[in-house]
Order: C-alpha cells, then sequence, then structure tokens
C-alpha cells in the first residue's frame, strides 16, 4: 500500500518516507536501549535478577516504569487521534483509563508485594495447592497478556508502516528481534531501564507538543477551544459529550473492566515485586499515577490542537482512526526533526511495552508452570534463569507471530477483551486469595475459568464481533463490554464452589497468611 | 513479645487490620462516585456538561480533568493515611517473636 497521504491536502507530510531525522532518533533510542541491555546483562544472574530486578528498583524509577508500561503507543497515538476526531468523547477515554491506579492502590497494591515472589500467581497460589491453582492461574495470566500483545504487536506494524514507510512484516520482526534483546539479555533490570528512558521520552515529547500548540494560543486553553468552536468542520459540539456514552450498562461495564482489568494486568502487577518493600510499592503507584494522570491531562490539548491546526480531514485522509494526529501535528509545528523524534518515540514505546509483557508470558510459563508444577518448586537457580530464557523465546516467537496472524485485527477491541478477561479470570481470584478465609482451590480454580471463558464467550457473541466481524443479523449478547457480567459470574462461582468444597490446609494457613499481608514478617 | 498465635488473636492486630480495609473501602467508594458519577452525567445528563463556562469552554472539559485530578488526589490521601499507618504496623511486628 502506498503511504501517501489519500487526500489532496495543503499539508505536506513526510510521514511515511524514512528521514533522516527519523532514522537517526529511532537509531540513538535503540542504541542507548541496548547500552542498558549490556551494562544490565552483567547484573542478570540469578532467577531474583532476572524477573524482579534484585528488588532493587526505587518508588520513584518504579512508578515511571509502571507509567511507561501503561502508556503504550495505543494510548498516545489513539487519544490523541480521538480527540482531534471526535472532540469530546475522545476526553472520556482519558478519564476511564486512569482510574484503575486508585483502586490497584487501595485494594491489592501491599498485599501483593508481601504475598509474592514474582508473579500474581504467588499470591493466589500462596495457601491453595499448587498445581491446579498455578495452571489456572497461567491460563488466566497468559491469556490476558497474550491478547494484550496482539493488540501492541499490530498497532506496532501499522503504525512503523505509517509513519517509516517499511513493511508491516518487518516491523513486526524489528520490534520482535529487539525486545528479545532487552528481556533475553538484561531480563527485569533492562526490561525496567528500558521502560523508564522511553516514559521519559514519551513525556517530554508529548509536554513540548503541548508547549508548541499552547503557544499558538496564547497559553491559554479557552483560546483553544474558542478556535475549536469557531472552526467551521468542528464547531461547538466537539466540546460536548456526543455519542460515546449511549447505553449506561455498557458504560458502567467498561468502567469496570477498565478500573479493575488492570487488577488483573500481568506486567503491571509482576512490577510490584522489582522493589524492596510494601511501603515502595504504595510510593511507586502514587508517582505512576500522577505520571499517567498528567499525560491524560495534556494529550486531549494535543488532540484538539491537531484538529484545529492540521484540520479534520488530513488526518483522517492519512489514517481513519486518526492515530497520525499526533505525529502530523508535530511536522506542522516543529518541523521534520520534531516529526523524526516523536516517531522514533512511539517506536520506543511499542518495544518498551512488548518488552514487559513478554517478560510477563515468560514469567507465567518458567516460574508457574515448569518451576512450580513440573519440578514442584525444585530447580537450580542456572535451571531456572535458563527456562525463563527459554520462554522468552517462546513467547517472543509467538508475539511476532501472532502480530501477523492478527494483521487486520482491531486493536482497541483486542486492548478491551484483555482487560475483560484480566478482570473477569485473574481479578477476582487475586483479591478472594487475600480477603476470603475459606476461599478453596477448587473455588480459585472454578473462578479463573468461569471469568476467562465467559468474558471471551460474551464478546464473541457481542456486537463487536457478532455483527462487526461475523456479520449477522443481530447480536446474541446486546453489550460491546461483557465486565460486569463475567466478572460477576467469576465471583459467584468463586463463592459457590469454594462454599461447597473444604480446603482445611487453606483455612488453617489464612491466619499466618495475615501476618504478611498486613505486617510483611516474612515477605521476600 | 508475643508469639505470632498471640499476636493473631490480639485486639491491636484486629484494629489494624480491620482500620486498613475501612481505610480502602471508603476511598475505593469515593473513586465510585467520583468516577461513575462523570460517567452518569454524560448518559443522562449532556445538556448539563454542554453548558459554557466561559465564552466557549464547556463545563465538561474542567470535569474531565477534574475526575483524573480526582483520582490522584485519592491515591495521595491513601498515602499519607498509610504513612502514619505504618508506624502502628512497625510497632507491631517488632513485637512479634522471631
Amino acid at each position: 500500500m502506498s503511504p501517501a497521504p489519500a487526500v489532496q491536502t495543503a499539508v505536506q507530510t513526510s510521514l511515511g518516507h524514512p528521514t533522516a531525522s527519523a532514522i537517526g532518533f529511532f537509531f540513538v533510542i535503540v542504541v542507548l536501549t541496548l547500552a542498558i541491555t549490556y551494562w544490565a546483562a552483567k547484573k542478570t544472574r540469578s532467577a531474583k535478577q532476572f524477573y524482579a530486578a534484585d528488588r532493587s528498583v526505587s518508588a520513584f524509577q518504579n512508578g515511571l516504569a509502571l507509567s511507561g508500561d501503561y502508556m503504550s503507543a495505543a494510548s498516545f497515538l489513539g487519544i490523541a487521534g480521538l480527540v482531534s476526531l471526535k472532540g469530546y468523547d475522545g476526553m472520556i477515554y482519558a478519564t476511564g483509563w486512569l482510574v484503575g491506579w486508585p483502586a490497584l492502590m487501595f485494594l491489592i497494591a501491599e498485599p501483593l508485594r508481601n504475598l509474592g515472589k514474582y508473579t500474581f500467581a504467588d499470591v493466589v497460589a500462596f495457601r491453595l495447592k499448587q498445581t491446579p491453582v498455578r495452571i489456572a492461574s497461567a491460563i488466566g495470566g497468559v491469556l490476558t497478556v497474550l491478547l494484550y500483545t496482539i493488540a501492541q504487536m499490530v498497532g506496532a506494524g501499522n503504525l512503523i508502516k505509517l509513519m517509516f514507510g517499511i513493511k508491516y512484516e518487518l516491523a513486526e520482526l524489528i520490534v520482535g528481534a529487539v525486545m528479545l534483546a532487552y528481556v533475553l539479555f538484561g531480563g527485569m533490570i533492562a526490561t525496567t531501564w528500558v521502560q523508564i528512558v522511553k516514559a521519559i521520552l514519551l513525556l517530554c515529547g508529548v509536554t513540548f507538543l503541548t508547549i508548541l500548540v499552547l503557544s499558538k494560543f496564547g497559553f491559554n486553553p479557552a483560546n483553544l477551544y474558542a478556535a475549536v468552536a469557531q472552526d467551521a468542520k468542528l464547531g461547538q459540539a466537539a466540546l460536548e459529550p456526543g455519542g460515546q456514552v449511549s447505553n449506561p450498562v455498557d458504560a458502567v461495564s467498561l468502567g469496570l473492566a477498565l478500573m479493575l482489568g488492570l487488577l488483573g494486568l500481568p506486567h503491571i502487577l509482576m512490577r510490584f515485586y522489582t522493589v524492596p518493600d510494601a511501603k515502595a510499592a504504595r510510593k511507586s503507584v502514587l508517582y505512576a499515577t500522577g505520571f499517567i494522570g498528567y499525560f491524560y491531562i495534556i494529550i486531549p490539548i494535543v488532540g484538539f490542537g491537531a484538529a484545529v491546526l492540521v484540520g479534520r480531514d488530513v488526518i483522517s485522509g492519512i489514517d481513519k482512526g486518526g492515530n497520525m494526529a499526533a505525529p502530523l501535528l508535530a511536522e506542522l509545528l516543529g518541523g521534520t526533526p520534531f516529526l523524526g523524534f516523536i516517531a522514533a518515540v512511539a517506536f520506543a514505546t511499542i518495544l518498551a511495552v512488548v518488552a514487559g509483557l513478554t517478560l510477563a508470558g515468560a514469567s507465567a510459563l518458567s516460574h508457574d508452570i515448569y518451576l512450580n508444577v513440573v519440578k514442584h518448586g525444585t530447580a537450580t537457580e542456572a535451571e531456572q534463569v535458563k527456562v525463563a530464557k527459554i520462554s522468552t523465546v517462546v513467547f517472543g516467537i509467538c508475539a511476532v507471530l501472532l502480530g501477523f496472524l492478527f494483521k487486520t485485527q482491531n486493536v482497541a477491541f483486542m486492548v478491551g477483551l484483555a482487560f475483560a478477561v484480566a478482570c473477569s479470570a485473574n481479578f477476582p481470584a487475586l483479591l478472594l486469595s487475600i480477603v476470603w478465609k475459606r476461599f478453596t482451590t477448587a473455588g480459585a480454580v472454578a473462578s479463573i475459568l468461569t471469568g476467562a471463558i465467559l468474558a471471551i464467550l460474551l464478546i464473541i457473541i457481542s456486537p463487536t464481533v457478532w455483527v462487526d466481524v461475523l456479520k449477522h443479523e443481530k447480536a446474541i449478547f446486546p453489550y460491546k463490554n461483557p465486565a460486569i457480567f463475567s466478572m460477576t459470574a467469576s465471583f459467584l462461582v468463586a463463592f459457590l464452589v469454594s462454599l461447597m468444597s473444604k480446603d482445611d490446609r487453606a483455612q488453617a494457613m489464612f491466619e499466618d497468611e495475615k501476618l504478611r499481608t498486613y505486617l510483611g514478617i516474612g515477605a521476600e | 513479645m508475643k508469639s505470632t498465635r498471640e499476636m493473631l488473636q490480639s485486639e491491636e492486630f484486629r484494629r489494624l487490620v480491620s482500620r486498613r480495609w475501612t481505610v480502602s473501602i471508603v476511598l475505593l467508594v469515593c473513586l465510585f462516585v467520583l468516577y461513575y458519577g462523570y460517567i452518569l452525567l454524560i448518559a443522562f445528563n449532556k445538556p448539563f456538561l454542554a453548558q459554557k463556562i466561559g465564552e466557549y469552554t464547556t463545563l465538561g472539559i474542567p470535569l474531565g480533568v477534574g475526575v483524573i485530578v480526582g483520582s490522584w488526589v485519592l491515591t495521595a490521601i491513601y498515602v499519607v493515611w498509610a504513612n502514619g499507618h505504618d508506624v502502628e504496623v512497625a510497632r507491631l511486628k517488632d513485637q512479634v517473636k522471631k
């Protein structure tokens, strides 16, 4: 496909052609991150170093890394694009993406840090029977990570194709190869630092873009909104809520998925084991919430700026989803070098997020399945690291292949699915294992499987797949987001099955677990 | 000094645990009210959000920003509370026999 804009426009763009500055910035970032990996590789010998960066990451660093994991290219380019094309409705998305963080803090951040070792399955399996619970948690965890990874890989391929004009498949391979280098050689230490570098670059880049936009409007957002309202194509309607939230059940359900899904995302939860203690875990959430909140507050300014300065026709002419709004704006305001910088940062963002996901997926395979199920918890350090690295390669190859396979899939839908599975399969079991004494092994397994299967099933028969993809007349399940039903079902199944089954050992251990949960006695 | 059993059964420890969850639940309810209040306004009362507060700026814009800032403030409140709570955690932790 030709990368040239589909409509004749007044704006000349070098988007879609690999410019010298874009390649230069990209090269600098890759060299810098590989240098970090080389440095980290020397520190990555034990399993604790590979999975948890030796628990040496500070609260501030982890806050940046957490926000790096969460601020994906999809949220940067996607929300800017949505605001530029849909106006105020794009902003509603931005608020929804933040509200999970306080919930994560109030409910599980500290107990998670105190009880676990490397993965969230450590917490669920703490007093339950290892084998069935580990297998179920790994299914829930890997499923979530895979869905999220597909979204990132597909998004990555398309964005890189649009920005640099290179082929989709080649883009997938570059992302796969570079991120494998990070994870394989540098483990969690490299992944964390790559994430920190990327978070800083992204925050600085978007801040600079926002300042450039505001400088056109006398540094007063009100002037920007006035320009939006007076624009013939946009008008006052762009500043008012439109049809985004038309069905309250769907809105409540989506909110639940976004809010509580975060509490079931393995790559986010894993970051809590990289800090020294529960207090640092807590502080890192505050930093992360601050960075992400700031990011989501300024992104709509970029979106509105793009709508006024670049124009909706140009933005949607290049990409229907509006994903190129921010890069186009960067080129208009800062010239080709700034476009190059933003493009390179978006690429780095994708690399870092995929690296974090791969590490989380690999740890579920190696730590939960191989070490605790196959080897019953007895394997040497060297063996653990070796298996972790093999799992990383396996997961990395899967990520690239799935990227090829799902080339035409809708990215936002895949992310929505990942969040729905996370909040329905992983979150209930995780929370109940911390707070409910009567929770049993059978209850946990039933809850995880019910949540995972129901979330996926309901999405298949929802309008998103049943009507849009499978082209049926009418959807069997009328709502776009299943979270409110699948999560409720997962909790109900957990209660019923737990009350019907008996797990004396788990009950007896609950009291002892409390000392570790609330006082941190015996925490790793 | 207390054995782990004595600590688990002590009034102090039980109070510590119940206080922790009370604070968490109260803040979580505030978060739900904040976020769903906003979402339900969008669903049921669009004109309210569309009313102008400046020449063109709509009330919806500061409210959206308010949800984000409010979420962060709730997180900060929890951290401030938890820092004080840590003193009691450390005191009880020291009382348990190693």
